[in-house]
């Protein structure tokens, strides 16, 4: 056996519209409802699998996906190359919005846009919060 | 890998052009973002050094429009085609659903699109994917050049070198004037939603 993909099997990585109902509503109710500007769940690919945002946000999120999945990868690379398995905390403080990752499972990653509404320590009880529900669902989906 | 929501009914794959340095894997990308304004739903992102070479990667998302009730969204990268940058390369590779190998037509680049192309399967390898099963197109760019006097290789020489053994197809391209960008595009998005069609 080869240990490369023989075929692109799209199925093993289609989630089902009830795991998604589920996840947007948790981003929706756990933070967009705590303030939180907007939340992207993505795949390492760049790939959005889920978001929730306020209706004022005119953020451009395809591109904003494709670029965390790019920084979260370099800044991962980096912390392999000082011998660190990952760095904990991923976060980037502007004057109104500020941009926090938080890494979900090895597929997974959560990007949140938040503002001056809600603390850095909040924000990061929060969304430890909703990763944990999120695992909970995608284990049972796949 | 390309996702499905199964929700919003909607497919999105990512692309990726590949290719040695200055081979015009950021110009063909230009000249899509140019043709297709309305179907790109945002700002074409280029992460480049002062000299406009590609320091990590162009991204342009491309609506392709429905199939089979699927709105299908193909993400459009490239990776920077020099040498030294090969951590970030591989970085872009990852979850790539079809590839787009932009071969310089140029005789100088001859040894330079050798390298490169062997660099791909490599880094396919890495992500546990085979240069002989994914989705590829070979296109051989600058083809402008061929009557402006610069030495430039011809077609059956490319094939020889570059996909005698792959045998996928070729397009004879020039990024600059637009020649066949739009051809490579459409081959390739087809080519991927062929390899898809088990699973939709
Ligand atoms: N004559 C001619 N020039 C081209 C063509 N395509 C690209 N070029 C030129 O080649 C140079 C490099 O093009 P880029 O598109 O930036 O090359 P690239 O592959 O993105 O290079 P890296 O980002 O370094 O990997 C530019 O000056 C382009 O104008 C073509 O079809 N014909
Ligand atoms: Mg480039």
């Amino acid at each position: 056996m080869s240990p490369h993909d023989k075929s692109i099997s799209l199925m093993e990585y289609a989630l089902g519209q009830d795991q998604l109902d589920k996840i947007e509503k948790i981003l929706l109710s756990e933070l967009v409802a705590s303030g939180v500007h907007c939340v992207l769940l993505i795949d390492f690919a760049g790939n959005i699998i889920a978001k929730g945002d306020n209706a004022n946000s005119r953020i451009d999120v395809y591109s904003l996906a494709a670029l965390s999945a790019a920084n979260f990868g370099a800044v991962e690379a980096m912390a392999k190359i000082v011998g660190q398995e990952e760095f904990a905390l991923l976060f980037h403080k502007g004057e109104t919005e500020s941009l926090y990752f938080s890494k979900v499972n090895e597929e997974l990653l959560i990007i949140t846009v938040f503002g001056k509404k809600i603390s850095l320590g909040l924000l990061r009880m929060k969304v430890a919060d909703v990763v944990d529900k999120i695992r909970r669902i995608w284990k049972t989906g796949s | 890998m390309a996702f499905i929501n199964m929700k919003n009914k909607e497919v999105q794959a990512k692309i990726v052009y590949y290719g040695p340095g200055r081979c015009g894997k950021t110009t063909n990308l230009e000249y899509i973002y140019q043709q297709f304004r309305e179907r790109i739903p945002s700002e074409m992102v280029s992460i480049k050094t002062h000299g406009d070479r590609t320091l990590f990667f162009d991204f342009l998302p491309f609506d392709v429009g429905k199939i089979k009730g699927y709105s299908i969204r193909m993400q459009l990268y490239t990776v920077p085609g020099q040498i030294k940058y090969d951590a970030t390369r591989r970085l872009v590779l990852k979850g790539v659903d079809a590839v787009v190998f932009v071969a310089d037509s140029l005789t100088v680049q001859r040894e330079q699109n050798l390298i490169s192309l062997k660099n791909l399967q490599d880094n396919l390898a890495a992500h546990k994917k085979d240069i002989y099963h994914i989705p590829l197109i070979i296109q051989y760019n600058k083809r402008d050049l061929e009557n402006q006097g610069i030495p430039v290789m011809s077609i059956e020489m490319m094939e020889n070198d570059l996909n005698e053994k792959l045998k996928v197809p070729s397009i004879p391209a020039s990024a600059l004037k637009g020649n066949n960008v739009v051809v490579t595009l459409k081959k390739i998005i087809s080519m991927t939603m062929a390899s898809f069609q088990k699973g939709l």
